[in-house]
C-alpha cells in the first residue's frame, strides 16, 4: 500500500497539457486587459479590468492551485475568506460613498 | 526493532511533566513541541505579563486618587495607560484562553495526540515571547514608551517622539503569533478529531476556539498591515495616513477597528466556551441548547466582524455608515444573549455546587451581562455621542474584558489547573480570593460608569472636584482587587509546590475527554485514541427526571 | 504496513498540511486586502489625480512583468506535475526556471524603481511633495504595494530554492511532495496578487 494513496486521497494529478492551456488563457486575458485599457470606456474600464483579473485568479485558483480537486471544506474556506473581504469592503464604502 | 518501537510508545505513556524528549531541563521545555508543555509555557509568560499589566493599572488608579499630580507627571501617565493597554490586550486577553487552555486542552478534548502543526505551535510561543520582550524593552529605550494609547491613532502616532515604531512592531509580531495559533486550531479541529467525534459531539470550548481561530486568521492581518504602515509612515513618510500629505486619519481608524473590534470577540468567545464547560459540570445537567451555543459562537464571529465602526460614531463618518453600523451593533447582542439564556436555563433545576470554578463562571455571567448591556446602550447613536471618550466606555470595556474574559481565565485556571499539574489548590483560600476579586472589581469599575455618565473623560490626567469621590472609591477598589489577585496567585502557585496530589482522574465529575485521562496527562494524552460514542455533557439523570423525560 | 512505518508516519497528513497552507494564504490575502482597501478609498476620493500619476508608470514594463510572473506560475505547477509523474529531473528543472523567472521579475522591478528614483519620485522627495495630494497618495501606495509584493517574491525565491534542495536530496519525492505543493500555493498567491496590482497601477491612464 503506497502512502500517497492514504495521504493524498482525492488528488488526481493533472496532465501537463491543461497547465499550458491555462497559461495560454492567462496570457490572452492579459492581452485583453491591456487592449481594453487603451480604449476609453470611461467608468467601465476599471470594472472590466477587475472582471478580467477575477477570471484570471479563478483559473489560477482552480487549476494551478488544485482547488478544484480539493475537499469541499477548502472551497468553503475560500468563499468565507472572500466573503469577509467583500463585506468589509462594502461596509467600509458605506462611509465613503455617502456623505 | 520491536523493542525500539515499544520504548518509544512507553515513553509516550509517562506523564508529560516527567517526559524525557530530545532535550532535558529548561531546553526540554522551551524547545518542546508538546502542546501541553507549550500551554504551560504560555501560562507562565501570560501570568507574568498580567502581573506587569496589573501594576500599570494600579499606578494609573493611584495617580487618579487626587486632583492634579499624585505620583507622576502627565507624560508618564500617558505612557502608563498605553503600556497597560498594550500589555493587557496583546499579551494577556488576546492570547489568554486560546494559547494556554486551548493549546493544552483542545487536542485532548477532541481526542488527538497533539495539534496539527506542533512545530509552528512552538514558533508561535517564541514570537509571543519576542513581542512581549519588545514591549518591555520599549520602556527602557531612549525616547520612552509609546504614549498614544493602545489604539495608536493617527496623526499623533506619527508625530510623537516616543518609541511607537518599537511598540507597533511588537504588536505586529504578537499578531503573527496569534495568526499561527488560529491556523493551527482550525486545521486541528478539521483534521484530528478522534473516531466518532462528530462536529456536534465536540465540547463547546472547542466550538468557541474554532470560531475564535477564524477571526484570528481573517482579521489579524488587517491590523498587521495597518501597524506596519504606521512604521512605514514614520520612517519614509509615504503619506498614506498623514493628513498633511493627503492621507485620511479616519481611514486609519476604520482599518484599526476592522481588526480590533473582532479582536474583542477573540477575547470573549473562548471565555464563553469555558463557561459553557463549567456550568453543566457544576450544575450536573446536560447543557441546554447545545447547538444554539455552538452556532452562536459562529454567529458572534460573523456579526462581530461587521460592527467595527461603532467605535467611530463621533469621528466624522457618513450618517449612512453610522446608521448601518448602529443597526448591526444591536444584532450582535443577539447571539450573546442566546448564550446567557442557555446558561441560565442549564442552571435551572440543576444541583448546583459552588466550587471555585463555578463561582467564577457565575460571576462571568453577571459581569458580562452588565458589560454587554452597557455596550448595547452605546450602540445607540444619540447616546454614544454623549458617552464617547468618557470613563463609561472604560467601565464597559473592563466589565466585558476583565469581568468577562479575565474571570473566564480565572475560572479556567481553577477548573483545569488540578488536571494540568495533578495537584489541588486550597478551595477555601480560592473562595476568599474570588470574593476579594469580585468585590474589588465592582468597587473599581462601577464608579467609572457613574462618572462617565456625568461626563468624566477617559485617559485624562486631571479632573474636576465633583468627580473626586468616584475616583477615590475606584482607587480603593483597585487595592481590594489586587489583594484578591495576590491571594489567587499565592494559592495557585503554592498548590503546584505543596498542593495535595490527586489520584482521581475526574475531580469535578466532568464528561468531556480530558476528565477520562490521568492527572497530569501522559505525553501522548491517551493510551489509545478514544472512540467517541456519546455527546460531551450527557449526565445520567436520576430516576425522577428520567420518568419526566419519558412522559 | 509494518509497526515502524506506523511510528514514522504517525503524524503525516498531507490534506491537513495543505489546509494549513491555505489558511496562511488567507492571512496573506488579507494583508494585501488592507492595502487594497486603502487604494480603493483614495482612488475613489482622488480619481483624476490617480489617472494623472499613473501616466508616469510604464505599462510595457508592467505587462512584461505580468507575463514573466504568469509563466513562472506555469513552471511551478509543472514542477509539481512532474514530481507526481515521478520525473525528479524535470521537476528540478521547472523549479529552477521558476526561480530564474522570479529573478527576472525583480530585475525588471529594480530598473523600474530606479527610473522613478532618477526622476525624484520617491516618498518625501521635493518633486513629489509639490504634486497634488492625490498623486502623493498614488506613489505612496505604488511603493508600499509593489514593495510588499516584491518582498513576497524574494521570500518565494528562498522558499522554492529550499524546495529544490529538498527535491535533490530526495526528501521531496513522488510519494511525499506536500512541501513542494505548499511552496507552489504560496507562489501562485503571489501571482494572483500581481494579477490585481497590474491593472490597478499600470492600466488606469
Amino acid at each position: 500500500m503506497s502512502n500517497s494513496d492514504i495521504h493524498n486521497s482525492g488528488h488526481q494529478p493533472h496532465g501537463y497539457g491543461i497547465y499550458f492551456l491555462v497559461w495560454l488563457a492567462l496570457l490572452a486575458l492579459t492581452a485583453l486587459t491591456v487592449t481594453v485599457a487603451g480604449l476609453d470606456f470611461g467608468a467601465l474600464t476599471v470594472t472590466t479590468a477587475l472582471f478580467v483579473a477575477s477570471i484570471k485568479s479563478y483559473l489560477v485558483l482552480k487549476i494551478f492551485m488544485h482547488l478544484g480537486a480539493e475537499q469541499k471544506a477548502f472551497k468553503i474556506f475560500v468563499i468565507v475568506a472572500l466573503f469577509f473581504i467583500v463585506i468589509s469592503f462594502v461596509l467600509l464604502f458605506s462611509d465613503y460613498s455617502f456623505i | 526493532m520491536s523493542t525500539l518501537v515499544s520504548n518509544i510508545s512507553n515513553n509516550g505513556h509517562t506523564n508529560y511533566l516527567d517526559y524525557k524528549g530530545k532535550h532535558d531541563g529548561l531546553k526540554g521545555w522551551i524547545f518542546s513541541t508538546d502542546h501541553k508543555r507549550i500551554g504551560i509555557l504560555y501560562l507562565i509568560a501570560l501570568l507574568s505579563f498580567f502581573a506587569v499589566g496589573v501594576s500599570f493599572g494600579f499606578l494609573i488608579r493611584l495617580e487618579l486618587l487626587t486632583i492634579g499630580k499624585t505620583i507622576v507627571e502627565p507624560q508618564t501617565y500617558n505612557a502608563f495607560f498605553t503600556l497597560h493597554g498594550v500589555i493587557m490586550i496583546f499579551l494577556f486577553v488576546i492570547p489568554g484562553l486560546p494559547a494556554v487552555f486551548g493549546n493544552f486542552f483542545l487536542p485532548i478534548m477532541i481526542g488527538a495526540k497533539d495539534v496539527a502543526f506542533p512545530r509552528i505551535n512552538l514558533l508561535s510561543w517564541w514570537l509571543y515571547i519576542v513581542g512581549g520582550i519588545m514591549v518591555i524593552i520599549s520602556i527602557l529605550l531612549p525616547g520612552g514608551p509609546a504614549d498614544t494609547g493602545w489604539t495608536f491613532y493617527i496623526p499623533y502616532s506619527v508625530r510623537t517622539g516616543t518609541n511607537v515604531i518599537f511598540t507597533g512592531l511588537a504588536a505586529f509580531i504578537l499578531g503573527f503569533s496569534s495568526i499561527l495559533t488560529g491556523i493551527n486550531f482550525v486545521t486541528t479541529i478539521h483534521r484530528l478529531r478522534a473516531p466518532g467525534m462528530g462536529w456536534f459531539k465536540m465540547p463547546l470550548f472547542s466550538w468557541a476556539l474554532y470560531a475564535t481561530a477564524w477571526i484570528q486568521v481573517l482579521a489579524t492581518p488587517i491590523i498587521g498591515i495597518t501597524l506596519l504602515l504606521i512604521v512605514v509612515e514614520r520612517v519614509l513618510g509615504v503619506g498614506l495616513f498623514d493628513p498633511a500629505l493627503g492621507g485620511d486619519p479616519i481611514l486609519y481608524q476604520h482599518l484599526f477597528w476592522i481588526y480590533s473590534h473582532p479582536a474583542v470577540y477573540i477575547m470573549i468567545v473562548p471565555a464563553m466556551g469555558v463557561v459553557s464547560e463549567i456550568i453543566p459540570v457544576f450544575a450536573r445537567r446536560t447543557i441546554f441548547g447545545y447547538k444554539f451555543i455552538a452556532f452562536s459562537s459562529i454567529a458572534i464571529a460573523l456579526l462581530g466582524s461587521l460592527v467595527w465602526a461603532h467605535h467611530m460614531f463621533s469621528s466624522g463618518m457618513s450618517s449612512t455608515a453610522q446608521f448601518v453600523f448602529s443597526l448591526l451593533t444591536f444584532l450582535v447582542a443577539i447571539p450573546s444573549a442566546i448564550k446567557v439564556f442557555n446558561w441560565t436555563a442549564t442552571l435551572y433545576k440543576g444541583s448546583i455546587q459552588l466550587d471555585p470554578p463555578m463561582l467564577y463562571a457565575l460571576a462571568f455571567i453577571f459581569l458580562f451581562s452588565i458589560g454587554g448591556l452597557t455596550g448595547v446602550v452605546q450602540g445607540a447613536l444619540s447616546v454614544d455621542i454623549h458617552l464617547t471618550d468618557t470613563s463609561f466606555i472604560v467601565a464597559h470595556f473592563h466589565y466585558v474584558m476583565f469581568g468577562g474574559t479575565g474571570f473566564g481565565i480565572f475560572a479556567a485556571l481553577h477548573y483545569w489547573l488540578p488536571k494540568m499539574f495533578g495537584r489541588m489548590y486550597n478551595k477555601k483560600l480560592a473562595k476568599v480570593g474570588f470574593w476579594f476579586l469580585f468585590v474589588g472589581f465592582n468597587t473599581l469599575y462601577f464608579p467609572l460608569f457613574v462618572m462617565g455618565w456625568l461626563g468624566m473623560p477617559r485617559r485624562y490626567y486631571d479632573y474636576l472636584p465633583e468627580y473626586s469621590i468616584y475616583h477615590q472609591i475606584s482607587t480603593v477598589g483597585s487595592w481590594i482587587l489586587i489583594l484578591g489577585l495576590i491571594f489567587i496567585y499565592y494559592n495557585l502557585i503554592r498548590s503546584l509546590i505543596s498542593g495535595q496530589k490527586i489520584n482521581d482522574k475526574n475531580i469535578w465529575g466532568g464528561e468531556t475527554l480530558e476528565w477520562q485521562i490521568e492527572s497530569p496527562p501522559i505525553h501522548d494524552n491517551f493510551h489509545e485514541i478514544p472512540k467517541v460514542t456519546s455527546g460531551p455533557y450527557e449526565y445520567k439523570m436520576n430516576d425522577e427526571e428520567l420518568e419526566k423525560e419519558v412522559k | 504496513m509494518s509497526a515502524q512505518d506506523h511510528v514514522i508516519h504517525a503524524h503525516r497528513d498531507d490534506v491537513g498540511a495543505r489546509m494549513g497552507m491555505w489558511l496562511f494564504l488567507f492571512t496573506e490575502l488579507l494583508l494585501f486586502g488592507g492595502l487594497f482597501f486603502i487604494y480603493s478609498v483614495y482612488r475613489f476620493i482622488n480619481q483624476e489625480q490617480f489617472h494623472l500619476a499613473a501616466k508616469e508608470l510604464n505599462p510595457i514594463i508592467g505587462t512584461f512583468n505580468t507575463i514573466i510572473l504568469l509563466t513562472s506560475s506555469l513552471t511551478m505547477a509543472l514542477a509539481i506535475a512532474a514530481i507526481q509523474k515521478k520525473n525528479k529531473g524535470l521537476s528540478i528543472f521547472f523549479q529552477l526556471i521558476t526561480i530564474l523567472l522570479a529573478f527576472g521579475f525583480l530585475i525588471n522591478k529594480f530598473f523600474e524603481w530606479r527610473v522613478k528614483l532618477h526622476h525624484d519620485l520617491f516618498p518625501g522627495s521635493e518633486v513629489l511633495l509639490n504634486k497634488p495630494k492625490g498623486e502623493i497618495l498614488f506613489y505612496g501606495l505604488y511603493y508600499v504595494m509593489t514593495g510588499l509584493h516584491g518582498l513576497h517574491v524574494i521570500i518565494g525565491i528562498v522558499l522554492i530554492a529550499f524546495m529544490t534542495r529538498l527535491t535533490i536530496k530526495n526528501i521531496i519525492n513522488q510519494d511525499s511532495y506536500v512541501k513542494l505543493e505548499a511552496a507552489g500555493l504560496y507562489w501562485h498567491l503571489v501571482d494572483i496578487i500581481w494579477i490585481f496590482l497590474f491593472p490597478l497601477f499600470y492600466l488606469i491612464t
